[in-house]
């Protein structure tokens, strides 16, 4: 049972995972969170403005909205991160210092930012067209209807579909490593790659996939249970019978009995 | 009824179009309409479907732009106004509602107020309450439209373009959507509202609310004004063929 004691080794090999675990915790997790929530808060910025302008009836909010869509969202992720994080190196070393960190979320941002914009597209225009209608009879322009009315209905439907872009973001940052990350800005995969160079097994690599798992598994059950409520919503008790409200016309106000003076 | 309750009056404004014509595209769709609302008046615009009577309205309160013509609301040109202006000055009530499923219908109610109207947020929800308690709905303010039925969504409707005190209100087939058993009770408050003076434009299928409510009738169909004038010489007398075959249908 040669092979049985290898693949225990390789992926089962406790002391390795022990020894890297508070690098994980610390610096590895760390880093990850930081890098999709910041990826996923100014990608959301991004994705509503070019979701806002993507709908627009002027040409010249559309076809960038369009443009900047289509680069995003159909090239590779690993692509685009290498394009920017190394083809704006120079300009970034002046702004931001020697670390590659701050372009690898812009380049996920960037990415990000294509997709969210997409999901908030659909949502919004999803939005039956009767609520733009009503706001505008009320006097609302369409910037303050889209603000209170529209924008709002199409973000509450699309929830789930963001939280599952966090998850695809949380995976991709992963790819951020391929910048050349110092050492106190490795995420998960770097910490677990670097673990396993030394310890000679894959345990370290695993432990980082188990990290994975714990950030994204819950996260896929809240969008089933969003999705589950979203769905079905809140339904009233019990039907009511048409009879009663013509009651409730009777007994009212001197409007609703008019026609019987 | 409480006749102790002092029912407020409207002061409705006159409304006049002048050879209005509208197009989605190259596609004619209302051509050179004429006709005049007075003030405190109640013009019932029938027609079979497509005939423009939609799309007239919207032309009432641009919310879709005329092609030419004119429309005059209190003697003024509306085409010259500020669009969003000239729709506080207009209600509207749409066939299908169109009231906002996140809102309660008190906020339905208040939205508007607060936000177009620029009212404090307490006056606004203050003044909607009232609004709501006018068209029976005081106990329902805290419900969301889809716990209300049709007939109620409907009156919180006309409450929310009532409460911006409107000098026309516009109706777009306000009953079709509704339960049989609850199209009564909002063409009562319609024509309650009409008695007490304010200036309506109803499109409508309900042909015994046109004769019962209306100062005038209009007749259209392919976008043009075919037949005019009271619900007794319309109904009891149609001139043309085309509103004798379509009287003969609905009647």
């Amino acid at each position: 049972m040669d092979w049985l004691d290898d693949l225990i080794r390789t992926f089962f090999d406790f002391s390795a995972m022990a020894e890297v675990l508070p690098q994980m915790l610390a610096v590895g997790l760390a880093n990850t969170l930081i890098i999709s929530v910041a990826a996923t808060v100014i990608g959301l910025v991004l994705g509503m403005l070019v979701a806002v302008a993507g709908i627009s009836t002027a040409p010249w909010l559309r076809i960038p909205a369009r443009v900047y869509t289509d680069l995003f969202r159909g090239m590779p992720a690993i692509l685009t991160i290498l394009l920017i994080g190394q083809g704006f190196a120079r300009v970034s070393q002046s702004i931001f210092g020697p670390s590659p960190y701050p372009l690898g979320i812009i380049a996920l941002s960037l990415i990000a930012g294509a997709y969210i914009g997409e999901i908030f597209r659909a949502g919004i225009q999803s939005v039956d067209k009767g609520q733009l209608e009503a706001c505008r009879a009320l006097g609302m322009t369409y910037a303050r209807a889209m603000r209170l009315v529209v924008v709002p209905q199409g973000v509450r439907r699309v929830l789930p579909a963001l939280v599952n872009q966090f998850i695809a973001i949380v995976k991709d940052s992963s790819l951020v490593y391929f910048l050349g990350l110092l050492v106190s800005e490795r995420e998960l995969f770097r910490v677990g790659q670097d673990a396993a160079i030394l310890s000679g097994n894959l345990s370290p690599l695993l432990l980082a996939g188990v990290f994975y798992l714990v950030i994204t598994v819950p996260l896929t059950h809240l969008v089933n249970y969003f999705d589950q409520r979203f769905r079905t919503g809140r339904r009233k008790a019990a039907p009511v019978s048409g009879l009663k409200e013509l009651d409730e016309l009777d007994s009212g106000s001197p409007l609703t009995t008019g026609s019987k003076a | 009824m409480n006749a102790q309750t002092p029912i407020p009056a409207f002061h409705g404004s006159g409304l006049e179009l002048v050879g209005l014509s509208m197009a989605y595209g190259s596609f004619d769709v209302v051509r050179e309409v004429s006709f005049e609302v007075r003030p405190g008046s109640t013009t019932c615009v029938i027609g079979p479907s497509g005939s423009g009577k939609s799309t007239l309205l919207r032309g009432i309160n641009r919310l879709h732009e005329p092609k030419s013509g004119e429309v005059l609301l209190a003697g003024e040109k509306t085409s010259a106004m500020v669009p969003e202006r000239l729709r506080q000055r207009i209600g509207l009530v749409f066939q299908h509602f169109n009231l906002f499923p996140d809102h309660t219908a008190l906020d339905n109610v208040a939205l508007a107020l607060w936000k177009v109207k620029g009212m404090p947020r307490a006056a606004a929800r203050e003044r909607a309450g009232r609004a709501l308690a006018e068209v029976g709905l005081a106990e329902r303010a805290d419900h969301r439209p889809r716990d209300l039925s049709g007939g109620q969504q409907q009156r919180v409707a006309i409450a929310r373009a009532l409460a911006m005190e409107p000098e026309v209100m516009l109706f777009d087939e306000a009953t079709s959507a509704l339960d049989p058993e609850l199209v009564k009770g909002v063409l009562n408050l319609m024509a309650g509202l009409g008695r007490r003076g304010m200036t309506m434009v109803v499109v409508t299928h309900e042909m015994g609310f046109a004769r019962r409510a209306a100062d005038q009738v209009v007749f259209m169909d392919e976008g043009e004004v075919v037949e005019r004038g009271s619900p007794e010489e319309l109904f009891d007398r149609p001139r043309s063929p085309r509103l004798q075959r379509f009287l003969s249908e609905v009647l």
